[in-house]
Order: C-alpha cells, then structure tokens, then sequence
C-alpha cells in the first residue's frame, strides 16, 4: 500500500495543531513528505489546498488535501491501518472527540488570554478560564494517558499542555500551571513527551521560548 | 436489550435540531426533554449530564450521555448504522464532511451571531463574513441535491437548522438571503420536504420573536 501512496505535509515545526497530524503519521508507519510553510509568506500550494482557511496544517495525500488539525489525525486513523489513534467503541469515540474539543475550545483560548490580551482584568478572567479548564482535564485523568494505556486522540490534541504550556509561560512570567497544582497532569506531560514517536516531532524548546518573548513579551502582565 | 434515548434540547438552538433531526432521520424512538436555556437553574438532570459545559443538546443513551451536537451527530451515525447513513463511508469524503460541518459551527455560527446580537461596524463585519460564508457553502453544494450528495448527511444536518434562523438575520442584517444566495434557500426548502428536518425546525417568526426578547434581555439596542 505505501509505495503508490504520496503524503505531503504543509506545516511549521512549532506549532502543536501540525504537531498533531506528524504524531498521528509517525504512529501509524506513514512515509510523509514534510513541507516547511512561511506563515508570513504562505506558498501557492497552501492557499491553493487550503483555500478557506489558510492555515496549516495541511496534509495531501495523493495531492487532496485534508486540513484542519483534529480532522487530519481522525482522517490518518481512518485510511491507514496500524495503531488505532480512537477507540473503537462508539461511546469512548464520543468521549476522545469531546475531550480534544474541550482542549480547542477551552484551553487553548484561555491560554492566549492569559497571556497576551492588553487588558489586565481580561488577562486575570483568561488565567481564571484556564485553572477552571486544567481543574477539569486533571480530574478526568485516569490512567497513564487520557486514552489508557497508549496515547489516543486526547492525548494528542493536549499535548500542547505538556510542551507548548509552560514555555508560553516562562515567556510571559505566568505560573498557572505547574506540578504542585495539577500533579497528575504534570506526570501524564512527562509521561507523553517521553514517547518516541512524541519525542521524534517535539521541537527544540529554545527558540520555541525566544519566539514566544518575541511575540508576547509587549503584553506581559507582570505575575 | 432495551435501547432507551432521551435527547435534552432547547427549540430554538441550532445544536439541538442538528442532534434532533439525526435521531428522527434514523427512526430512532426516543423522548425529547425541553431545556430552557434562558432559566439559570438548570434542571438535575442536565447538570448530571453535562456537568463540564451545562448545556444541550445532551443525549442519553442508556443512561451515558453524549455531548456537543456534531458529536451527537456522529455517535447517533455510528451506533445505529443500518440505516440512512449521515456521514460517508470513504475515508477522505469523511474527513471533507467533518471539515464543512466544523465551518458552519464555527464560521457560520460565529458571523451569524455578530449580525443580531451587535451594532454599527461589528453588525456589518458579521454580515459580510456570513454572505462570504454562505457563498462557500453554496460552491460546495454545487449541483447536488444536498450536501451529503442525494440524501441529507452530515454538513446537512449541521447546517440547516441555520434556516429557522434567516428571518433573524435578514431583519437586523438588511438583506435578503434569496438575493444573496438563492441555491441555499432552495438546498432549505428541499430539506424542509423531510420529515425530520420539518418535524424538528421552529417557524421562522417564532425565532424572530424570541431574538428580539435576547436582545432586550443582553441590552442590544
């Protein structure tokens, strides 16, 4: 099946939505072909494949594209065999699926709040949106990872609480989330990041942290 | 074994009449539980239900619940498989599917909301995203009867319940849908013949009543 098979993906190397496609590839023995996009200088073949949003990541198989990062890795768990990345149950799909739109809809917004709004009141109500958020994802917790025993959906779509999280963080001197408040959590982060596929697309923290400061750094409350 | 369904909904929302419409397309008996949204004190069961996000649609099925309405959709698509199929088959037509549904839940829905719940400029932004949306929608229905080709699917069911709401958006945006995007209205009404999209949709005027008291009640004028 691999060998007539292209696989393109359109991404940047540090953004966890493209993080989560490369995971899902990686996890399932998938050759892929990794095309570096200049978000500030987006390619023909980005706008052309992804019209609507613009946005990466992007992946082509076969020259059609999929794009949006949880519709790609449900995409990859569909057309290619090996490790299954959802349950097969339909409840525990429904339960993946509601937990990593839990992490887009609620998180991720809180994050960038907290981090980067001008206003201090709505900075306070991010980092309060946040706590609330990390409060639920640490109760749900089970197990080693959100999917049991081997890394799922929901761990996936989070990882950008392990990875992503606490450099945002350290860029902006915000301490909502750490170990102490939410040990579970902090032992599933290390738990995930220590996976070899994880670890294989993880990238380097260090100009990760310089391009956070860049970003944010004019919005930064102080603690 | 005893297959027992409640789905918990409020009328007017176009989450609940998207996993309305899924469970009345599959034959599936169950009993509808009305929620009002606007009543703070939110009756047991939803909150034992939905105790993360406190709001419906929440189906129960044997007494696990399922949350947020695309899932719903999905869930409903899967368990009860042997008829009318709302999501394709092929892997790449369902990731195409799950790409549209996402659009109309988050652009659409977004836009929308900007055209009768603000003013001036905002108001103005909303409407112009919503027309550009609606455009995109119609290019992806192209020539088919509906979005999932000759039977409602799933980008059908997630957006038609938008139909209930036009009246809305037409009134306070100034505009007519009919002008703007004629293929949409006819997808609609081709919709409407169903019976469960007919069963499940609120009456336009209705909906235009009840918009109007949301905005007195968020001081919108």
């Amino acid at each position: 099946m691999a060998s007539n098979q292209q696989v393109k993906l359109l991404g940047v190397k540090g953004s966890p939505f493209v993080a989560r496609a490369e995971i899902a590839l990686k996890l399932k023995g998938v050759q892929y072909e990794f095309i570096h996009e200049s978000l500030s200088n987006k390619s023909d073949l980005l706008l052309k494949n992804n019209p609507v949003h613009k946005k990466v990541p992007v992946l082509l198989h076969n020259d059609k594209p999929v794009c949006e990062s949880l519709v790609i890795v449900e995409y990859i768990d569909e057309a290619w065999t090996g490790s299954t990345i959802l349950p097969s149950d339909p409840y525990h799909r429904a339960q993946a699926r509601f937990w990593s739109k839990f992490v887009d809809d609620k998180v991720f917004p809180a994050v960038f709040k907290a981090a980067t709004n001008p206003n201090e009141k709505e900075r306070e109500q991010g980092g309060e949106e946040l706590r609330e958020s990390l409060k639920i994802l640490e109760n749900e917790l089970k197990g080693k990872f959100f999917n049991g025993d081997s890394i799922g959906l929901v761990d996936i779509a989070a990882l950008f609480i392990a990875f992503w999280l606490p450099i945002i963080q350290e860029a902006v001197g915000l301490d909502l989330y750490n170990s102490e408040k939410y040990p579970k959590l902090d032992k599933w982060g290390q738990e995930i990041m220590n996976h070899h596929v994880v670890k294989e697309v993880l990238p380097d923290r260090d100009p990760l942290l310089a391009f956070f400061k860049g970003r944010f750094r004019s919005n930064t409350p102080s603690k | 074994m005893a297959n027992e369904v409640v789905l918990l909904g409020y009328w007017p929302s176009q989450y609940g009449m998207r996993a309305r419409i899924a469970v009345e397309e599959k034959g599936i008996p169950y009993e509808y539980k009305e929620e009002d949204a606007w009543n703070y004190d939110r009756s047991p069961l939803l909150l034992e239900m939905n105790p993360v996000h406190k709001k419906t649609p929440v189906l129960i099925h044997n007494g696990k619940p399922i949350c947020e309405s695309l899932i719903v959709i999905e869930y409903i698509d899967e368990v009860w498989n042997h008829k009318s199929p709302l999501l394709p088959s092929d892997p790449y037509d369902r990731a195409q599917a799950r790409f549209w549904a996402d659009f109309v839940h988050r652009k659409v829905y977004g836009a929308a909301k900007r055209i009768w719940t603000t003013k001036g400029e905002e108001r103005e932004g909303g409407k112009k995203e919503f027309i550009e949306c609606m455009k995109l929608l119609e290019q992806q229905l192209g020539e088919k009867p509906y979005f999932g080709g000759d039977n409602l699917g799933f980008v059908d069911v997630a957006f038609v319940p938008f139909y209930s709401w036009f009246q809305v958006y037409e009134k306070f945006g100034k505009f007519n849908m009919e002008a703007e995007c004629p293929n949409i209205i006819a997808w609609a009404k081709r919709c409407l013949k169903k019976e469960s999209v007919a069963k499940t949709l609120p009456d336009q005027h209705k909906v235009y009543d009840l918009a109007i008291w949301i905005r007195k009640k968020l001081g919108v004028e």
